[in-house]
């Protein structure tokens, strides 16, 4: 691909706690000749205590930032975060509705536009990217790198609104990893809930959800589990011991981003994707995998 | 099983939820599905094909006083696998919407939580990580909470003490006055 120029919403976690998920997409991106040009004067989408609290606060909230790519001349606008995503497909969808868009623009400066689509990374890089192109860009194949994609909730759910790959059984972040040349095993809870935002709330529910993924991982005997959203990683990454004081386990599993690993058999600098950045270290795994 | 006794019906609750959710109770056949699915349900006081059945019932005040409608995640894995094309998980969420209004608050740090992460939101644009948590260790006076991870936030660079700055922040916070309810700062 040659210099693709595509509207980039980061969202708020990648810039504090997903940084290496930001990094490592805008990384790979540029890699592959893709100009991912920062939507301008973004706000947060709102996440899910906006919803939880009113759908029209939601949709605004997320209806300003449509209008805002709309204001840079595009209609399409990708984004990593699926909670991010998931908000701006339902403001979109939601203005679609005469009465609902009415009380969406009584909120908002601008209003928000009807044209304004909203796709993951994930989607972005294996429609419109393509496998081929990744495939050709790899350099360090990780044949030795086993790992477990987990998807979590939002990816591809729900099906009618997101538009995207399987809802029970997801894969494209599978066939992207296996085109980096990673070796990718069958994982039976890729879209199950890791306890999404009730790790401050109730660390109870989302340790023991996030244990369950953790469990399963290391019982097919993964080196690590590869992710898509930022809020699946900290529950497993930056709580991981948190998980393992509620579940009496002793998990050291690396939680990487997909883009880290393209970025990695791309060979693509360390420091660019962030990888210090991980709770758990992950060079362990990588010096068994052969990557310096 | 947990036994219910049922209430007088009230069918405006059961017509209120379907407005606000734009679903329709009728179409829920009881097979199970949400439930079956639902990776909460081992935290849930009612389990969600049994609260669509309560709607269906009317019966307001037991639906709007269950823990079960703070602790859905939005998942939509209900609404993913329900054979009618029910979106369980939008009427779960109608309901917590009630529940704010009347004042059934059964899980307070849910509610803390949201109310400080929107808070932040109005106040600076962008959420802001640390003051959500300070927002929230205000709110419930839990102040040790996630103090495990501050070591590791801080090392990592995660922790920044400042917002992430945007122009024109206002216009977020207009969002929120112009909207006018359910957030109780």
């Amino acid at each position: 691909m040659n210099n693709t120029v595509i509207a980039y919403y980061p969202g708020c976690s990648g810039k504090g706690s997903s940084a290496e998920y930001d990094l490592s997409t805008r990384t790979v991106l540029r890699h592959l000749g893709v100009d991912a040009l920062e939507v301008e004067n973004w706000s947060c989408c709102g996440s899910s205590p906006a919803h939880a609290v009113d759908h029209v606060l939601s949709a605004a909230l997320s209806g300003r930032n449509l209008a805002r790519v709309r204001s840079m001349g595009h209609d399409l606008v990708t984004t990593p975060c699926p909670s991010c995503l998931s908000n701006l497909k339902n403001a979109a969808h939601a203005v679609r509705d005469d009465d609902v868009r009415a009380k969406v623009n009584s909120l908002l400066d601008e209003e928000c536009p009807t044209d304004v689509e909203a796709i993951s990374t994930l989607q972005f890089f294996l429609e419109q990217v393509g496998l081929d192109t990744i495939q050709e860009a790899v350099v360090n194949p990780m044949p030795t790198l086993r790992v477990v994609c987990y998807y979590g909730c939002l990816t591809t759910r729900p099906p009618k609104l997101m538009c995207f790959d399987d809802p029970e059984n997801p894969m494209s972040m599978d066939n992207i990893l296996e085109c980096c040349g990673i070796e990718v095993i069958p994982f039976p809870l890729k879209v199950d809930c890791c306890g999404a935002a009730f790790g401050m709330p109730r660390n109870d529910i989302s340790s023991r959800l996030s244990g369950n993924i953790l469990n399963m991982a290391s019982e097919l005997e993964a080196d690590a589990v590869v992710v898509a959203c930022p809020l699946c990683q900290m529950n497993l990454d930056l709580r991981q011991n948190q998980v393992n004081k509620a579940c009496g386990t002793h998990h050291q599993m690396p939680i990487f981003y997909f883009t880290q690993l393209m970025g990695l058999s791309m060979g693509l600098s360390k420091k660019n994707l962030g990888l210090s950045k991980l709770a758990v270290n992950p060079e362990p795994c990588l010096a068994r995998a052969g990557v310096r | 099983m947990q036994a219910i006794t049922i209430q007088e019906q009230d069918n405006d609750f059961r017509a209120e939820v379907e407005r606000r959710s734009g679903q329709s109770m009728v179409e829920c056949y009881q097979c199970g599905n949400c439930t079956a699915g639902c990776p909460f349900d081992f935290a849930y006081d009612l389990p969600v094909s049994k609260i669509m059945r309560l709607v269906q019932l009317g019966q307001r005040e037991i639906v709007l006083s269950c823990h079960s409608i703070w602790l859905c995640a939005s998942c939509k894995t209900c609404t993913t696998r329900c054979p009618n094309s029910i979106d369980v998980a939008k009427i779960m969420d109608v309901l917590r919407h009630m529940a704010r209004e009347s004042g059934h608050i059964k899980e307070r740090t849910v509610k803390a939580f949201e109310d400080s992460f929107l808070a932040s939101v109005k106040k600076t644009g962008r959420l802001h990580e640390v003051g959500v948590a300070l927002g929230y260790e205000m709110r419930t006076g839990r102040f040790l909470t996630d103090i495990d991870l501050v070591q590791t936030m801080v090392s990592k660079g995660k922790l920044s003490i400042k917002p992430h700055s945007m122009h024109n922040s206002d216009q977020v916070a207009e969002i929120f006055k112009r909207f006018n309810g359910g957030i109780h700062e």
